[in-house]
């Protein structure tokens, strides 16, 4: 008998023992089910992380070196204090870079500060206030939605302009036009030039569409005269992007005066730094979630072979019969395993059809995305699941003695 | 040439610490065509015998060759292979697969020797037709009488046309009336040419034989024709 047919006989068989016995059948799917469908929705809340973050990390430009005082990423309190100490960034420096240094392309002053919003009777707290040049668009990648973005005389002085986030048009403003209308920052009236496109990304604070752009000696006469800067470098070619950063540090350690020896007092950042620190943390959750969701899923396992046993046991009989019959030990070996793979299997589809509705349920809270990729993974762990149950009842049920298995009652 | 030839056959189980002979040498030919029976009381290897002849155990000492073939040296995979395709098996509690109608249950050797699908439901309807079950294909085990079962339990024995027919008990759980019907199909097929070799306790059924060995203490103790 070739393998084929033993498969094709294997899964009839399968079929009418499990229609034989549903409700065991169905108790038993349930731990598979249970298993599965936190195994995958684990997966699906991993990889909607990390697309939300992949999001949110790709408006931090990848040609683009970031000088501030301290790193984003701050490992240790002792850092931390490290890093108050030293001197801020001042705006002389991004003139001077601006002046000297030669694979960059744009060298754009960013001063932020939080301040409320409003117009009319509606309100926003807590918006992020940009003070910028034109070329800020450069660095950022923003694109702008309607209107414009701020013009480089009007950054250079003239008039009190802003350009809008895009959640911060639809609080204000709703569904009525925004382009012309004045809104109040900190009590300063400032006319809305531009909206920007949605950028996305999570987070309710400090996204990018929760900023309001204005220029920059706008912010200095209205907010704050000497903020604390972040010079935003784009590099001419991303493949230079070592050698700029290299420059830059050169540059700045100059401006400072820095002796040799003398270690960095401010911090060049990158999107690489999030990356690396994100692939990190991403993977341990990672890990440490399907560790645990595995767990349910191996107990449904048990199950699975639990019942494969007694189901070897209260067939020991007919066992005896097929192999009086002519069934060698692959055969029934065969039939088992496909029995235990099909439950698996079965519980394995309706399980996807739970977790594909609870995901549709979960990305109202968090962002969660159910890839082919985990389907096929999901599915090939349930077959998985069952062979490996399996094996061990199938296993004794293929090497029992015909004499002893017809004798059985 | 003899179809079955046993030669010093002897085997012993381990029971514990003790070692229990159920049969002790048993040499014995039996030719194409023959319709012998197997006598004996309950622990004399009358099983032991039968089972070794059905080759579904190997002896542990002397030969057993099979129309041809030494089965005492085969391992399980060449036995499942001589079990299918030279002996048909009849059970005193039929062992039928409940869940299967009569028709699938005929089938199943033909499945185990990868006959294809078309061809072995022809076979089966046909193995169905000869013991007059044709009009019961599709029934379930439970929704056939006794000596319905046991027909279809004889079709399925003789679907792959074997050289014996070994049949253990075949009236033990019928009544006499249906026991006597199946008793005249046995008969029929040892008219047909088939090899039927019966084990049973019961003088009745075992007159119906031409020859009757009878077993004791796992030695032959008779083998002589039935005078009819």
């Amino acid at each position: 008998m070739n393998f084929f047919t033993e498969l094709r006989e294997g899964l009839m068989i399968s079929w009418s023992a499990i229609r034989a016995n549903k409700l065991r059948s169905v108790l038993t799917t349930l731990g598979i089910i249970i298993g599965i469908v936190t195994v995958t929705l684990m997966g699906t809340a991993i990889a909607g992380l990390n697309n939300s973050f992949l999001t949110s990390i790709s408006s931090i430009g990848a040609d683009v070196l970031y000088v501030d005082r301290a790193s984003w990423i701050i490992q240790s309190t002792k850092e931390w204090i490290e890093s108050q100490k030293r001197p801020v960034i001042s705006l002389e420096t991004a003139d001077t870079l601006e002046r000297q240094m030669s694979l960059a392309q744009a060298i754009v002053p960013v001063a932020q500060n939080d301040e409320p919003v409003k117009y009319k009777k509606r309100s926003s707290s807590d918006v992020n206030i940009i003070g910028t040049t034109e070329q800020f668009q450069l660095t950022s990648g923003f694109n702008v939605a309607q209107g414009r973005f701020l013009s480089a005389a009007e950054c250079a002085g003239g008039r009190p302009v802003c350009v809008i986030g895009s959640e911060i048009a639809t609080n204000l403003f709703q569904r009525d036009p925004a382009l012309g209308e004045k809104i109040l920052v900190a009590n300063q009236a400032f006319e809305v030039v531009g909206v920007l496109d949605k950028q996305g990304g999570f987070g309710d604070n400090g996204g990018a569409d929760n900023e309001v752009i204005v220029p920059l000696p706008q912010f200095n006469n209205a907010f704050l005269d000497q903020p604390d800067y972040e010079i935003q470098v784009k590099v001419k070619q991303l493949d230079q992007l070592d050698d700029a950063r290299e420059e830059l540090r050169n540059l700045l350690r100059k401006i400072r005066h820095l002796a040799p020896g003398q270690p960095d007092n401010f911090t060049i950042n990158e999107q690489d730094q999030f990356l690396e620190i994100f692939h990190k943390v991403a993977g341990t959750i990672g890990a440490v979630g399907l560790f645990i969701t595995g767990l349910s899923l191996f107990v449904g396992g048990i199950g699975i072979m639990n019942i494969m046993f007694v189901s070897v046991a209260e067939r020991t009989r007919e066992i005896g019969v097929r192999k009086a019959i002519g069934a060698k030990r692959r055969t029934i070996l065969l039939q088992f395993l496909i029995e235990a793979a099909c439950i698996c299997l079965i519980g394995g589809i309706i399980a996807l059809g739970i977790a594909w509705v609870a995901t549709l349920a979960l990305q109202k809270i968090m962002p969660a995305q159910m890839s082919p990729m985990i389907v096929a993974v999901s599915l090939f762990v349930s077959l998985l699941t069952g062979v490996l149950s399996g094996f061990f009842p199938a296993w004794r049920a293929a090497r029992m003695n015909p004499v002893d298995a017809l004798r059985n009652e | 040439m003899s179809l079955i030839r046993l030669k010093e056959i002897s085997r012993r189980y381990q029971m514990g610490a003790e070692t229990v002979h159920a049969l002790r040498g048993v040499s014995l030919e039996i030719q194409r065509g023959e319709y012998v029976a197997i006598m004996g009381p309950s622990g004399s290897g009358k099983s032991t015998l039968m089972n070794l002849v059905g080759c579904l155990d190997t002896p542990t000492g002397g030969t057993y060759e099979l129309n041809g073939s030494q089965v005492s040296e085969m391992n399980e995979n060449q036995l499942a292979e001589i079990r299918n395709r030279e002996i048909g098996f009849v059970f005193q509690t039929f062992n039928l697969l409940p869940r299967s109608d009569a028709l699938r249950n005929v089938e199943l050797p033909l499945v185990y020797a990868g006959i294809s699908s078309h061809e072995r439901r022809q076979i089966a309807q046909d193995a169905l037709r000869s013991v007059g079950l044709a009009d019961r294909v599709h029934h379930k085990p439970n929704e056939l009488s006794g000596g319905q079962r046991q027909r279809v339990a004889v079709a399925r024995a003789l679907v792959n046309k074997p050289s014996i027919l070994l049949a253990d008990e075949p009236t033990g759980n019928l009544d006499s009336k249906t026991g006597t019907e199946i008793m005249a199909l046995f008969q029929q097929l040892a008219d047909k040419g088939n090899t039927i070799i019966l084990v049973t306790h019961e003088e009745e059924v075992a007159l119906h034989a031409a020859r009757i060995i009878r077993i004791r203490d796992g030695l032959i103790a008779s083998d002589e024709p039935v005078m009819k």
